[in-house]
């Protein structure tokens, strides 16, 4: 490995590379067998993070960046005045290994611009993960990005190497798609990811009858879309991540806030902000709808279309349904108990198995860590101090961001101070 | 009644032995001191407890039958936070527990089971951090080496991760305030004291100790760290709260270039 041509397309192909936010290295089960190195079991690990606050878990590179396609929200594309280059498969087996042996990383996240076709491609994204596995007796994390476009066969074996695969749908409408990359068409999205959806089932009943079926993407697989490039509003977009989520058993749907890097007048400037409390927002109705039984109807719908940026989604539902509180901490159910705002799921575990002891009162519930800021509105406990006021929804809010320091009013503040 | 001192050797073992030694006695008021930090009380008596690896272990397996799992890991974790005074704390957690009938190791409502779990948190994310921030160095002896400072006691808790997952290299991580290290010589893992030369720095990748190759993937390691970074969304406030800076001396992406 000649280390100075090895670190020239390092950069350019991290760099290539850094605009897919997946960092998620949990919830394979690959042991290490025959004293190989690697172990893809339990947790992910973060093992360091950027500048730029987000987790750096695996050594995320593209295999090359020259591209056939021209797809105006992507850096890589064909019309882009870049340094071009491409990696040997040998020489991204030889960084993965020795990066890991280092405990730099969890393992590898392979991703490539589209080069001659598909197929051609997702054939060199294989033959990294089959060396790694078949060669290196590697077992720690591989993800690979399914091209695509990429046969059946080649889904195929792509999973019996990978933890993880994903195909990025980007864009959340078919409309945006259309006018943003129309090379592509949203069946090419699809189509692998019904294939590997099929292989996972097919492997889960597998493995009932014979033990040893060889393991088939046990991380499952995601996609991810972009945020504010294409002006779609946040219904339509928790529709489309609601959609994937069901009919295709996403393990993950990740929202990356778009980076302006282009100038084409498509899309957002070149020096507009990166919509991040946005992209934030999302999450955690992502969350809501995943951990805390929430139906995504509930917080986006054709009524409201757009997530509150001063408050977290939770909360602007709970303003929105306030004949369903005030909640009884010490007799609700898991169910009530999650819906309060400024409780979480952990302090909610808490909360079920304390009060099996005493009833609860404030003392107890500022102990465990709930947030009483926002909590308290919506919640009685055993005490006969509690909110008696019938407030209004905006009463609340208003007293509620009163005494806190949001993290919206905080990134307006700086965004003021620019101009002041 | 005079408060009395108990005085344990500092391993969990000893301080297993010191519950034991309570109990059998019936005292109650006393307070447990690890032998490297006495401080003598000026009413007080102090006795030297021996330590007893089968009262201790009656002990731990008593416990085991009146806790879940998770609360019976929560005091071995707590108790390696050697934090001033977590022998009390821990004392009263199982007077607490050997009072009555129920499970209690999930009482939030109760202030020592609440504290406990606070502090097997901060042991459970030291613990965490420390198996993302070793970062091996390897050495002209083959031997992939890391050096740490953890807040608390946590080789214990991670030899086992680390053992597993580097089955096939020699590797050895020496805890540089405790003075003791982990040492895996492809077969098992061993607790091992080491000297080092007067002037060796841990933070600096020497080339009299360090193998060629070592210099260039740190480099690369460092290029793909920078170039992964998006400046646009750069935010030093979170990055620090997810890497403290008194972690970064032996992270060999935040040395210099």
């Amino acid at each position: 490995m000649s280390f100075e041509r090895t670190q020239e397309k390092l950069k350019i192909l991290a760099d290539a590379a850094k605009y897919d936010v997946s960092c998620s290295s949990s919830g394979s089960q690959r042991t290490n067998k025959n004293k190989g190195l690697g172990d893809a079991t339990g947790m992910g690990i973060c093992h360091s993070y950027t500048e730029d606050g987000r987790c750096v878990s695996l050594l995320k590179i593209l295999l090359t960046n020259y591209c056939i396609f021209d797809c105006a929200y992507c850096v890589t594309r064909k019309s882009n005045d870049i340094k071009r280059a491409a990696f040997k498969v040998q020489e991204v087996v030889d960084l993965t290994i020795n990066f890991y042996r280092r405990n730099y990383i969890e393992g590898l996240f392979l991703s490539s611009g589209i080069f001659k076709s598909a197929d051609y491609t997702m054939e060199r994204l294989v033959a990294v993960a089959k060396k790694l596995r078949l060669e290196e007796n590697f077992n720690g994390y591989i993800h690979l990005k399914s091209i695509p476009g990429a046969s059946d066969e080649l889904m195929r074996e792509a999973g019996l190497y990978a933890d993880r695969l994903s195909v990025n749908i980007e864009i959340p409408t078919t409309s945006g798609l259309k006018k943003l990359a129309p090379d592509k068409k949203r069946e090419d999205f699809i189509k692998p990811m019904v294939k590997v959806k099929n292989e996972i089932i097919q492997y889960k009943s597998e493995r009932k009858i014979i033990k040893n079926t060889p393991k088939y993407a046990p991380a499952g697989q995601s996609t991810q879309m972009i945020i504010g490039a294409s002006g779609e509003n946040d219904f339509q977009i928790m529709q489309t991540s609601n959609h994937f989520y069901n009919t295709y058993n996403l393990k993950r749907v990740y929202y990356s806030g778009y980076v302006p890097i282009s100038y084409d007048d498509r899309l957002p400037q070149i020096g507009s902000a990166v919509p991040m409390m946005r992209e934030n927002r999302l999450y955690q109705t992502d969350w809501l709808m995943r951990f805390y039984g929430f139906d995504v109807s509930e917080i986006l719908n054709a009524k409201h279309q757009h997530l509150d940026l001063d408050v977290d989604p939770k909360l602007s539902w709970a303003l929105r349904n306030l004949h369903e509180f005030p909640v009884d901490v010490n007799t609700a159910d898991k169910r009530m108990l999650a819906r309060i705002p400024g409780l979480g799921m952990k302090s909610v575990y808490k909360i079920l198995n304390a009060r099996r002891f005493r009833r609860l009162n404030w003392e107890h519930l500022k102990k465990i860590g709930i947030a009483l800021n926002r909590a308290q509105y919506f919640m009685i406990c055993d005490s006969n101090q509690f909110e008696r006021r019938d407030l209004s929804p905006e009463k609340i809010k208003g007293l509620i961001l009163q005494n806190s320091t949001s993290k919206y009013s905080k990134s307006l503040s700086n965004q003021l101070s620019l101009f002041g | 009644m005079h408060n009395r001192n108990l005085i344990y050797d500092g391993t969990f073992d000893g301080f297993l032995s010191t519950v034991f030694y309570v109990f059998e006695q019936q005292i109650d008021a006393v307070t447990i001191q690890s032998e490297s930090d006495v401080q003598h009380g000026l009413f007080s008596e102090n006795e030297t407890i021996i330590t007893d690896e089968k009262k201790a272990n009656r002990v731990w397996k008593g416990l085991k039958n009146k806790v879940s799992k998770f609360g019976h890991y929560q005091l071995y974790y707590a108790f390696l936070s050697e934090q001033a005074g977590v022998e009390n704390l821990l004392l009263d957690f199982i007077k607490y527990v050997f009072s009555t009938d129920l499970k209690v190791d999930k009482d939030f409502s109760h202030p020592s089971v609440l504290k406990i779990a606070q502090i097997a948190k901060m042991v459970g994310r030291e613990k965490h951090r420390m198996e993302a921030f070793v970062r091996f160095r390897l050495t002209k002896d083959v031997i992939y080496f890391a050096s740490i400072e953890p807040d608390f006691n946590v080789l214990p808790l991670i030899s086992k991760h680390f053992k597993r997952r580097y089955a096939d290299q020699k590797w050895l991580i020496y805890d540089i305030k405790r003075q003791y290290g982990l040492f895996y010589d492809l077969q098992k893992v061993d607790i091992i004291a080491m000297e080092f030369p007067s002037n060796f720095d841990f933070t600096k990748t020497n080339v009299d100790y360090f193998d060629q190759q070592e210099f260039e993937f740190q480099k690369l390691w460092q290029d793909y760290f920078k170039s992964t970074n998006i400046e646009s969304r750069k935010n030093m406030k979170l990055h620090i709260r997810h890497v403290p800076k008194r972690y970064w001396k032996y992270l060999s992406e935040k040395q210099p270039y």
